[in-house]
Order: C-alpha cells, then structure tokens, then sequence
C-alpha cells in the first residue's frame, strides 16, 4: 500500500542549475596599482628600508644622477630630480637617509617611462638623498647631500 | 573629497612629459597636533599610476615623505600628439583621484 509515497518522491528531481562562475565579467582597470611594500615605507632605519626594497646590496654608479638643493631652506618642500642613465631602468626609489621613515617612494617605470622623475619630498634633517635604481636584476644607487635648516635662518 | 589635479603633458620630439599637481595633506602620520599634542593619523598617497595612450608607463608607490600637495614629473618614449595622459592616485583611506590631458 505504499506506492503512493513512491510516486511523490520521485516528482523532486534535480532542479539545481549550477551558477557560471563570474569571474571573467569583471571590469579590467585601465592602471594596475603595485602593492604597496608595508614593510619598506614603515622602517624605522636606512638599513630595513633599502633591504625591503631589494637595495641592500646597491653598487654606486655615476650614472645615477640625484639633482637637488645644496641647502634647503624648508624641509617639507625640497625639489628632487633622480636621472638614471643606465639602459634598462625598471624602478626608482627615493629615501631621505635620516628621515624617521627614511623610504619616501618608488617608482615602477615601464613601457617606454624613462628613468626620470622629478618630485618634491620632506626631509627631517640634514643627509643624503639616496636613489636606489633596479635594471636589469641589479641594483645601483647614488646619493646627493641636503642640508636642511628648518625655520629659514640659514644657519 | 580630492580636489581636482592639474596635469600637463608636452611633446619635446617623441618624448612627452607628463607634468602633475596632485592636491593632498600627505599627513606622515608621525606629526603632532600642536594643541591636542596627539599624533595626527597617517593619511597620505599610497599608490599612483600613469597611462600614455593606453599604454601603463608607470606605477609608484608612495609613503608619506613626499611633500603635502605633490609635484610628480616623468618622462615617456614614444608619445604622440593626442595621446590620452591619465594619471590616477589611492591614498592610505581609499580616496582615489584621476586626472586626463591630451599630449600636445
């Protein structure tokens, strides 16, 4: 006397129709953001700082030109010029190498950029500008002094 | 929100060069209020990016060492007159601001 239980059962069937995955409708942004290094802009010391970026183990170069003030009367505003000469260039760092946190930028260039940027960065104290170039799975670096007399008085 | 960006990009031969005014407090996060004497929270440009023609020529990343209202220069082979320059900012909030010029 159970063939009506049967018959009821049978009537729910597979109604799961899988969703497509969605993945390749996403909008694709013009400009990728790099990650930003956490570990490098927070460091406290030169040393951390140019090991997060990779530069722990930069060769001089004279190629490598930092163009900037001999004497900056304000240390929040100093005009930087970096200029790297060496073929292949592939990023720029800037670090103030006193700074409380000496990494100031890097810049990725790419796709014809070449190995220039001109910013403004802040400076604690007097010290070295330093850039750090990456071409070619090397890295190079040169450095400029600054000398920073916060309140204008030239001292 | 961000306040506009002035941006610029002249052609010397094939050479443009992308000229940028951003506006931003670039707060280190490291200053003190001067009355309160609490730390200022960091609040400052984390990433930018530069488009010429289509073309990513540039992709930086910044902490809060470069100067409140940032100046941002850069150089780019291969630019022809009309190229669409776009530079684009995020900072450490999630505000974000964009600006456009033709190469010219």
């Amino acid at each position: 006397m159970n063939t009506m239980r049967r018959t009821l059962l049978k009537g729910a069937g597979g109604a799961g129709i899988v969703g497509i995955a969605m993945a390749a409708g996403m909008l694709k942004p013009t400009a990728v953001y790099a990650a930003w290094n956490k570990a490098g802009f927070e460091s406290k010391d030169l040393g951390s700082a140019l090991g997060a970026i990779g530069g722990g183990d930069a060769a001089p170069s004279g190629d490598i030109s930092v163009k900037a003030p001999d004497i900056a009367e304000n240390g929040a505003v100093v005009p930087v010029e970096i200029t790297s000469n060496i073929a292949g260039t592939e990023s720029l760092a800037i670090i103030g190498e006193k700074n409380a946190l000496p990494l100031i930028a890097v810049f990725n260039m790419m796709n014809g950029a070449e190995g220039y940027v001109s910013t403004r960065i802040k400076m604690g104290a007097t010290s070295n500008v330093l850039a750090v170039v990456k071409a070619g799975g090397k890295t190079y670096k040169a450095h400029k002094e600054v000398k920073v007399t916060i309140g204008g008085c030239g001292g | 929100m961000a306040e506009p960006m002035k941006i610029r990009a002249t052609l010397k031969g094939d050479v443009a060069e992308v000229k940028c005014l951003m506006n931003h407090v670039m707060e280190t996060g490291l200053r003190k209020d001067a009355k309160t004497g609490t730390a200022v929270p960091a609040h400052h440009i984390t990433n930018v990016t530069c488009t010429v023609g289509g073309r990513q020529v540039m992709d930086a990343q910044w902490g809060g060492g470069i100067s409140k209202n940032p100046y941002l220069a850069i150089r780019v082979k291969g630019a022809k007159a009309g190229d669409k320059v776009v530079v684009t900012w995020i900072d450490n909030k999630g505000d974000s601001n964009t600006a456009e010029a033709s190469v010219g």
